[in-house]
């Protein structure tokens, strides 16, 4: 007797990839935000898949804020090349420039800058949609997040005016100025991105894995010391074997302790974690909702 | 596909309920007994409980992220959450329980391969577990089990227990349930949630998270008749694709095999299945839910839309339809006003004509004196379609007789839909083989 059954992670490959087509099919202009972070780097895979053996048939999209991880960038490069894919780059830098993205005295993350940054390249390449690699486990306010979820003509989200999403079936209906934020990862957990990319032997930037970094302490998590963040003048430069399990800005996304040097090492050390992930990321600890208040104002 | 060594197996399942029913805390029972709260997470359901001056840890709070909802102390959307046993992971739809979100409801559901339904022991079979039983039913969800929580308030009584099973017993054949389990738990306690209760010795099935990993769910997709929606044609346009065009889809019923013959709806042409591939790989069958690239033998114009079935067992083609629906907008359904219908990949306009009866979610009773179809309203609907639509009976299949309805101005998702098959089944046209 045969068996028709899927795992776990066929189950999820196999929706996210329904999720991309539809994307595909009933968008004019769609792009893929593809930062070189692990989730996106899940997306892409995903993308190749879907429309194999034809090339990804949207560009992607990253916002630099200028404080990302060198390593980060490389990478993302280096992707895009190999699969011969179109990216656009768009910087905070520039968008502070030209007066759209407005910096604040004293905010040392630009978490809040890359949205305007991100809403001015929508308009500039005039995207429909916008797949992104955000995950309903990551955050309470992102658990009642849709597949896809409808952004207004300034890029806001209404988490109480969202569409019911029934079966398989997605409504990517939107007026022009609206665009689509699409979440084909929105049933992953971050075990298991972790366990794809290991079953699919996917490469990662190297700040995933164990890596000697100096670092100081500072509101209770490990913060990497470069030009941009140098240490205060009572705090003591450590030199640790850290790794990062979530990326964001350069300034706030904290590193730990870690000898985790391959992706075995990596699920191990997942499955025995007690804290989430974006527990390393002060800029979610702000308030109970401050990721709800970011994604209201166009945040991914 | 399935050369994995790895077996774990996704089950989804829904719950409904109200603060006072223990949902939340045989959630976070079980978020928490298999270790998938996290310290953070904790830390930070602690802080509000000190906020709100309360000393108890509320775990809505783990699932109600909204401010409105916290604000309000409710959940008014579906909250997805996550947790995993060792032997399989779990999505829990976590959905509100009265009757103004309904529509909540039936969203959990539509993707719920089992309905857990909550019954308060001291209180018994209430409307609101009728409601969650009745539309779990009416979404086709096949494997149901009934907890019957806070036994340890009615001294782990085994006759409660029968008592109360026999009376959901009794509505029982008015839904179309195909597998149903009862479960005495206290979720509080912890009796019978992830450990076997030493308190209910007369009870000897299985606890509730055992239930969870062993219920027997690949069968939960139709695996007889073949259907694929087209949802995108892949043409490669390099050198060594030449003549590369695949036909990409999500097979929502039966499998697909090489070399099978298919016919091509609705133009009824027919071919055969010359390949079937996925990424760098070609398989010799696929099945449904598989999300496959399919090329056929013959080159026949096939677009967005087609559909590829298996011929000895031909859906429905009609433009006439016969469907229960839920309303889900607070726009009220006009009829003889066009709406679109989403049916698969198939965008087209559609006008009710008729609705049949509505559903007292309180009573199960059918109404045919009230006509009108509102928001969380649940009846029976006709309608034409501007085009025909090619499917299955929801019964038959969830995935084919499944359909959502927008609203043509604004774009709004307002009502989802379940086929039924048609009254007098249109004759299905004979197709004959075209020559190519």
């Amino acid at each position: 007797m045969k068996s028709y059954k899927q795992t776990h992670l066929q189950y999820l490959e196999t929706e996210s990839i329904h999720v991309m087509r539809e994307v595909a099919a009933q968008f004019e202009r769609p792009c893929l935000m593809f930062s070189g972070g692990k989730d996106s780097v899940v997306m892409l895979r995903l993308a190749e898949k879907a429309f194999y053996p034809a090339r990804i048939p949207f560009p992607l999209l990253n916002v630099d804020t200028g404080h990302n991880f060198p390593e980060l960038n490389n990478f993302r490069d280096k992707r895009a090349e190999e699969l011969g894919a179109k990216l656009i780059v768009r910087t905070v830098e520039d968008a502070i420039e030209k007066g759209i993205a407005v910096p604040v005295k004293g905010e040392l993350s630009r978490n809040r800058l890359q949205i305007p940054t991100l809403l001015a390249a929508i308009e500039e390449f005039e995207f429909d949609a916008a797949l992104g690699g955000a995950r309903r486990d990551e955050e309470k306010a992102r658990a009642k997040e849709r597949f896809f979820s409808m952004r207004d003509e300034f890029g806001q989200w209404d988490p109480k005016n969202q569409r019911p999403e029934l079966w398989n079936l997605y409504n990517g209906r939107v007026t022009p100025g609206q665009h689509m934020r699409v979440f084909p990862l929105s049933n992953w957990t971050e075990m298991d991105i972790w366990e794809y990319i290991g079953q699919e032997k996917l490469e990662l930037p190297s700040i995933y894995y164990s890596h000697e970094r100096q670092v100081v302490r500072r509101g209770g998590q490990w913060l990497p010391v470069n030009d941009l963040q140098p240490p205060k003048e009572n705090e003591e430069v450590q030199t640790l074997n850290v790794r990062v399990r979530t990326i964001g800005d350069i300034m706030t996304t904290g590193c730990f302790e870690s000898d985790a040097t391959d992706i075995h090492d990596i699920i191990a050390e997942v499955s025995a974690a007690r804290v989430t992930e974006r527990g390393g990321r002060a800029d979610d600890k702000v308030s109970e909702t401050s990721m709800e208040d970011r994604k209201k104002e166009g945040y991914f | 596909m399935s050369t994995e060594t790895d077996r774990i197996e996704l089950l989804r399942f829904t719950t409904a309920g109200s603060v006072d029913d223990g949902k939340s805390t045989l959630i976070g029972r079980l978020l928490h007994d298999s270790k998938s709260i996290f310290e953070d997470q904790w830390e930070s359901l602690q802080r509000s409980a000190d906020l709100a001056g309360g000393a108890e840890v509320n775990l809505a709070n783990l699932t109600d992220g909204l401010r409105s909802e916290r604000e309000q102390g409710i959940t008014i959307d579906v909250a997805y959450r996550y947790f995993a046993s060792p032997r399989r992971k779990f999505i829990i739809a976590d959905t509100p329980g009265h009757v103004q979100y309904t529509r909540n409801m039936v969203t959990g559901a539509s993707t719920a391969n089992m309905a857990l339904v909550l019954i308060d022991a001291r209180n018994g079979v209430v409307e609101q577990s009728k409601r969650h039983a009745y539309i779990s039913s009416l979404l086709g969800i096949p494997h149901m089990v009934v907890c019957i929580n806070k036994m340890d308030l009615v001294d782990y009584s085994e006759e409660r227990f029968r008592e109360i099973r026999e009376h959901f017993h009794s509505f029982i054949p008015r839904l179309d349930i195909r597998d149903i389990t009862f479960i005495p738990i206290s979720a509080l306690k912890g009796d019978n949630v992830v450990e076997s209760s030493k308190e209910m010795p007369w009870y000897h099935g299985p606890t509730l998270l055992g239930h969870l990993e062993d219920v027997y769910i690949a069968s939960d997709w139709n695996l007889k008749d073949f259907r694929m929606p087209v949802q995108y044609v892949v043409r490669p346009l390099r050198d060594e694709y030449h003549d590369f065009r695949g036909f990409a889809g999500q097979i929502n019923g039966g499998v697909a095999k090489k070399g099978m013959e298919v016919a091509v709806l609705p133009s009824g042409k027919r071919s055969r299945i010359k390949s079937i591939h996925f990424h760098e790989e070609t398989f010799g069958e696929a099945f449904a839910p598989q999300s496959v690239v399919i090329q056929l033998e013959d080159d026949i114009d096939i677009s967005r839309g087609d559909i590829l079935v298996s011929p000895d067992n031909l859906p429905y083609t009609t433009q006439d339809h016969d469907a229960n629906i839920c309303w889900m907008h607070e726009e009220p359904l006009a009829l003889g006003r066009k709406y679109l219908i989403k049916h698969g990949p198939n965008l087209t306009k559609v006008m009710f004509r008729e609705v049949v009866n509505t559903i007292d979610v309180e009573t199960l009773e059918e109404q045919d004196f009230n006509k009108g179809m509102g928001l969380n309203d649940i009846g029976r609907v006709k309608f034409k379609t501007m085009v025909p639509l090619v499917y299955d009976a929801y019964k038959k299949n969830r995935n084919f007789g499944n359909f959502i309805i927008i609203d043509e101005a604004t774009n709004a998702t307002v009502a989802a839909g379940m086929l039924r098959s048609p009254e007098k089944p249109a004759p299905v046209p004979e197709h004959r083989d075209y020559e190519i």
